[in-house]
């Protein structure tokens, strides 16, 4: 479960601050995609940041799975990000030199030394992470040698191949075509459905949204009422 | 090293090239370092040769002490043999001339040595292998110095002085000799042995004391020959550091995206920097091995033409020290790691 607690967070504009989140409080449940949309600048990526521990805010909690990553050090804070969270990115964002299974090891590579006991977990998923996206047969295949579908599948994949609680996602189909985004979209509602993780989405483009379980419009750094449940 | 290993492997075709320039590089210092070592034998190993904890030598006037000035008398000789703690002193006469052999003439140092480093009578010699070489002369034959003429009663040992081979006579039948050179015959330095108040007994008789290693300096051809290939060896460990930490920090900053991508995932600065150090050691150390490869190979092909040593003084220690500054020129560029803000992997487009 992700939560924001009555969170604010400003950014320094010259001599004054921006509001870029304003006391918002929102929850996204596991097993739940929750999709975030909104005009550009309106704060949604912002909130996404927040989940994602990579800023902290002025005030408010952010918990992840049970743990107020706002109370963590940044050490701590990155070690939450490699257990418990999964991110894709905008753009897929995949390191040039790997293959596509070399992608989804590298989760089991980040903590350094401390990272040995998770190879072998980590590893033992990657066949099956390849397969639920639909991209076994390219396994060796480096990013430049993939679609760029493909390489969003793959960013999905290597999201979730430590098993994460905690998924969250940017803009998956803003480099995509209009199928290409439906089928990452609906990849990724079935995926959130099947592990039981809670999914907070950021987008713009309401085509998908048949694969948004809840839906919240943030405006100005505020977020308003769920337009959309589906209740999962 | 995991994303590391597969950086190298993906261009190879960059981490070639730089390891190509380290280990030219490399060659070059071990070749200089060979040249140096291979020179400084030729020019001080008879001085360091000499059975002593410390050697003596005259200054004269305010000028600092030199072999090629000094000059101790008889008075100072004993002086410095009645010194509390002195347990042996060997006056040493050093002489650089021209010696005939019975098929060539050349340049020798003529090195006037007390029992049992001196032959025999005071008509024979003793010569290092180069000075046989040189004067092609054996066990046996006559060599000419200054007009006197010594039988030759050995060859063995490889010593040279300022260049020159040496030949060694007996102390009195140097000191006849080098009054013929003009000189005035008296010995050039003292071989002191024991554990006097060095300083101390120096200073009352009006001479210098040093250890031989210190004593170098004296030579005034070792000092500005040594002096320039340090410089040159330095330089390039220096252009070393800077070559390497120059593409590491490029090469690192054309990854910065990438980094900021691994940070948001979760990765440690600490896993980051020692990846990146890790990659560079791997390339310094294929690089140092191919590069002291090659100057094993053409010191060994050189060697007989050139002064030159080869051994772990002239591989081995200048291939560590470049793995050592390559390293820490490297480690500049883990500022882009340090500074990288994961953040910026949200929402960039690359």
């Amino acid at each position: 479960m992700i939560l924001l607690d009555d969170v604010t967070l400003t950014y320094p504009d010259g001599d004054t601050h921006l509001t870029a989140v304003d006391h918002v409080t929102l929850e996204a449940r596991a097993g739940v995609v929750t999709g975030l949309t909104g005009a550009s600048g309106s704060g949604k990526s912002s909130l996404l940041a927040l989940a994602a521990t990579l800023v902290r805010p002025d005030t408010g909690r952010v918990v992840i799975d049970g743990t107020d990553a706002t109370r963590l050090s940044r050490a701590d804070a990155t070690a939450l990000r490699r257990e418990r969270i999964g991110l894709v990115f905008q753009q897929p964002q995949l390191l040039p030199a790997l293959t596509a299974r070399e992608q989804l090891c590298v989760m089991a590579e980040l903590g350094g030394r401390r990272a040995r006991a998770r190879r072998r977990t980590v590893r033992a998923r990657v066949d099956e992470l390849l397969r639920a996206v639909g991209l076994e047969d390219q396994a060796d295949r480096r990013p430049a040698h993939l679609s760029g579908g493909q390489r969003q599948r793959i960013a999905l994949a290597r999201a979730l191949v430590h098993e994460p609680r905690v998924l969250l996602v940017d803009e998956p189909t803003s480099a995509l075509d209009r199928e290409r985004g439906a089928s990452i979209m609906a990849l990724i509602a079935r995926l959130t459905h099947e592990r039981q993780t809670a999914t907070l989405l950021v987008t713009h483009d309401l085509v998908h949204r048949d694969a948004l379980d809840e839906m919240l419009i943030v405006t100005d750094g505020r977020v308003a009422a769920p337009v959309t449940s589906r209740g999962y | 090293m995991y994303v590391a290993w597969r950086d190298l492997r993906f261009a190879r075709g960059r981490f070639a090239l730089i390891g190509a320039v380290v280990a030219l590089i490399t060659l070059l210092v071990g070749f200089l370092s060979g040249l140096t070592g291979g020179l400084a034998a030729q020019n001080v190993s008879a001085v360091l040769a000499l059975p002593a904890d410390r050697l003596v030598l005259h200054a004269s006037g305010d000028t600092a002490a030199s072999f090629a000035d000094s000059s101790i008398d008889d008075a100072a000789i004993q002086a410095w043999r009645q010194a509390p703690g002195v347990e042996r002193v060997e006056p040493v006469g050093i002489v650089q001339t021209r010696a005939e052999g019975p098929d060539a003439s050349a340049g020798v140092a003529v090195m006037g040595r007390a029992a049992p480093a001196a032959p025999g009578g005071d008509d024979e010699m003793t010569l290092s292998s180069g000075a046989a070489s040189a004067l092609g002369a054996a066990v046996g034959d006559d060599v000419t110095v200054a007009g006197s003429v010594f039988r030759v009663t050995a060859v063995g040992g490889d010593d040279w002085y300022s260049h020159t081979p040496t030949v060694t006579v007996d102390a009195d039948a140097w000191s006849g000799l080098d009054r013929r050179l003009g000189g005035d015959g008296e010995a050039t330095v003292l071989a002191v042995q024991g554990a006097p108040d060095n300083d101390a007994v120096a200073t009352a008789i009006g001479t210098t004391v040093t250890t031989p290693l210190g004593s170098l300096t004296a030579l005034p051809t070792f000092r500005s020959e040594i002096g320039s290939l340090a410089l040159m060896i330095g330089l390039l460990f220096g252009i070393s550091a800077l070559v390497v930490g120059a593409f590491f920090t490029v090469w690192t900053m054309q990854r910065a995206g990438d980094i900021a991508v691994l940070k948001a995932l979760g990765a440690t600065t600490s896993a980051l920097a020692r990846d990146a150090l890790g990659q560079a050691l791997v390339v310094l150390i294929v690089g140092v091995a191919a590069g002291t490869g090659l100057t094993v190979v053409f010191g060994t092909l050189a060697g007989g033409t050139l002064p030159f040593v080869l051994g772990p003084l002239t591989t081995l220690v200048p291939g560590l020290m470049l793995i050592a500054l390559g390293t820490a020129g490297a480690a500049v560029s883990l500022r882009v790691v340090t500074s990288s803000d994961p953040l910026t992997a949200l929402g960039s487009t690359r």
